[in-house]
């Protein structure tokens, strides 16, 4: 930071020179320790490496965890009772600006919306298309392109929906955007997508929901392939219809692994960030939690406020944590 | 026999989901999740005065193919805004370490949590299964004021000011802490299950704990480990968020997310370098993601479907 006036004068090579050379040292480094342990701690007496091992092998990620982990979540319950600057306790205050302040609202409200829509949009379609394809000859390139999605980033798929949903206020000029140009095809008038709340939300979701389902129906169709041949064919036999045999077959069989897509896709969409922070910066009424303490901390530069909406996002995952454990818990007792 | 076979043929038959009714709605749905990459694509590899006359389905009418928007997101620039292909090597520079750092530590931890006996071993388990929600924007100011500050209570410095901020290295740190739970949980899950005579064996030969190690469990987990990379590999390479906290808004090692990002908050550029950069940053993960979806898969399995 302090040489960026030396900086500005480097080509983008000798920057990635110098950031390889880094990359280089380290790697090395990291290797050259590990060597080292394991020829000393190799050579030592067994009694030696009774303790040696707990050093070497349990220490370094514990010590990462308490410190990275533990420590920062501690931290931000303090921080989050306290001023912009960290300096004085305010107690509740920043949890009350978080439930009065409109804006605030809105964000909450936001991101209700996302945790109840996208898990059982993408769920629901997921599941579909696995039990569409649990039968198929070569179902190999349907899922591919539907799971293709995950292997892109959110800010990706934010360029590329962003695209979709282009909107062109000229009138005489062509539209680019997919959407507008299919509205306008059905003989409808193309509004400026992003703008317009609440249905702007809903665009965003749509983002999620097509990178969500290919996990879903991966996962599900996996789950599919274990429910035993016999007792489908026991369903068949005894004339149950395929929808019949759906809802009381293979729904049940699956249920655990429902819930743990289910539960995944509901702390991911909690969590998520880039996607609104790309398409609409979280503007027009389109805000999440995730994206509004990026801004409360890093922008507003308020540690206060930034750290209350991290605990509330903690607090809104802790329930779904929660019911998973006893879910599982359940069918483990079960068999 | 030959009744319940031909009346099972007839059930089959009759059933709608292995119809090809079926099949044609499975395939409509893959391609309309396929059509807005696709689009972006296409877009991609047209000139910059097609982009910006005609929607990229006039591509099929006009097959103008150019390579320029990727010449002119990748090589131009200047020194404040540089060219995406530096970011390109930054992206690198971020995922290789924080790929092989947690994954490293994840096997060391994960085979002490198997094979070690000792007092709290399973309550040391389900601890670091449960940080696995922990989520990162509760760490963020506090280990960012880590990296800039040190630790500090009262007047005892227990860690000191390191001086790294605006290098890799919190970065590369940052991404390990967040793999480190998941990572052990599932590594766990596979070296648990290597057969116990097999350790046994080794151990009545004289092996200790650091040739166990190395001679047995590390060459029977490479699957394990396998899955996990390509894993992390995506997650580390698509990440947006650690990149742009823990980079602390340098350009010479922010990834390429953070760029692309950056690029579409900023009105001046137009879609042309907007649509190939966004596909620069998406190729690398596609091809590990076509070439490798087996693995990927595998691994996401064995974190989602338990017992």
């Amino acid at each position: 930071m302090h040489f960026s006036f030396l900086a500005a004068r480097k080509t983008p090579w000798e920057i990635i020179g110098e950031n390889f050379t880094l990359l280089a040292f380290a790697l090395l480094a990291f290797g050259g320790v590990l060597v080292l342990l394991f020829l000393i701690a190799g050579r030592a007496n067994v009694r030696a490496q009774e303790w040696l091992k707990y050093l070497v092998f349990l220490v370094p990620a514990l010590l990462l965890l308490l410190v990275g982990l533990i420590y920062p979540t501690i931290r931000t319950i303090i921080l989050s009772f306290m001023d912009a600057k960290s300096e004085n306790f305010v107690g509740f205050d920043n949890y009350v600006w978080a439930f009065t302040i409109p804006e605030i609202l809105i964000v909450l409200r936001n991101t209700a919306i996302w945790v109840f829509l996208v898990p059982f949009a993408s769920t629901s379609i997921g599941l579909a298309i696995a039990y569409m394809t649990d039968r198929m000859k070569r179902p190999t390139v349907i899922k591919s392109l539907i799971f293709m999605p995950m292997a892109i980033s959110f800010v990706g798929a934010g360029v590329i929906w962003r695209f979709v949903y282009y909107f062109e206020p000229n009138e005489n000029r062509p539209d680019l955007g997919l959407l507008s140009t299919i509205v306008k095809s059905f003989g409808g008038t193309p509004n400026n997508w992003m703008l317009e709340a609440p249905w702007n939300t809903f665009f965003l979701i749509v983002v999620m929901v097509w990178i969500q389902t290919g996990f879903a129906m991966v996962v599900l169709s996996a789950a599919m392939k274990n429910v035993p041949d016999e007792i489908v064919e026991a369903a068949m036999l005894d004339g149950a219809s395929p929808l019949n045999r759906f809802f009381r077959v293979t729904m049940p069989m699956i249920r655990a692994t429902l819930v743990v897509v289910l539960t995944t896709i509901i702390i991911a969409t909690l969590k998520v960030f880039d996607i609104v922070r790309t398409m609409t910066g979280g503007n027009f009424q389109t805000n999440v939690i995730a994206n509004e303490m990026y801004s409360q901390a890093f922008r507003q530069m308020n540690y206060g406020t930034g750290s209350a909406l991290a605990i509330i996002l903690f607090v809104a995952i802790i329930p779904v944590i929660i019911y998973n454990v006893r879910q599982l818990r359940l069918e483990r007792t079960e068999r | 026999m030959a009744t319940v076979q031909t009346l099972r043929a007839k059930k089959r038959a009759k059933d709608i989901f292995s119809s090809p009714f079926a099949s044609a709605a499975a395939w409509i749905i893959a391609v309309v999740w396929t059509v807005p990459t696709f689009g972006l694509l296409v877009s991609s590899i047209r000139p910059d005065t097609d982009i910006n006359a005609s929607g990229w389905w006039n591509f099929f009418v006009q097959p103008n193919i150019s390579f320029e928007n990727y010449q002119k997101v990748l090589f131009e620039g200047t020194t404040t805004n540089p060219p995406l292909f530096q970011f390109f090597f930054n992206s690198l520079a971020v995922t290789i370490p924080a790929v092989i750092f947690p994954i490293t530590l994840a096997v060391f931890a994960a085979y002490a949590l198997a094979w070690f006996d000792f007092k709290g071993r399973d309550f040391l388990f389900f601890g670091i299964f449960a940080l696995q929600v922990v989520p990162l924007q509760l760490t963020l100011i506090p280990l960012l004021q880590l990296f800039a500050k040190g630790l500090v209570i009262g007047d005892t410095t227990i860690i000191p000011d390191l001086g790294i901020t605006g290098t890799y290295i919190p970065i590369w740190i940052a991404h390990t802490i967040f793999a480190l739970p998941l990572a052990v949980f599932l590594l766990h899950n596979f070296i648990s299950q290597i057969p116990k005579e097999l350790i046994e064996a080794a151990r009545v030969d004289g092996a200790g704990p650091f040739t166990l190690f190395t001679k047995i469990i590390l060459p029977l987990s490479v699957p394990a480990i396998a899955s996990f990379l390509i894993f992390q590999f995506l997650w580390v390479w698509n990440d947006l968020l650690v990149g742009l906290t823990f980079g602390a808004g340098s350009k010479e090692v922010a990834p390429m997310t953070v760029r692309i990002a950056e690029m579409v908050g900023t009105r001046g550029s137009g879609w042309e370098v907007l649509t190939a950069g966004a596909f620069v940053s998406m190729i690398v993960p596609l091809i590990v993601f076509f070439a490798l979806q087996r693995y990927f898969v595998r691994g996401l399995l064995a974190g989602s479907v338990k017992g």
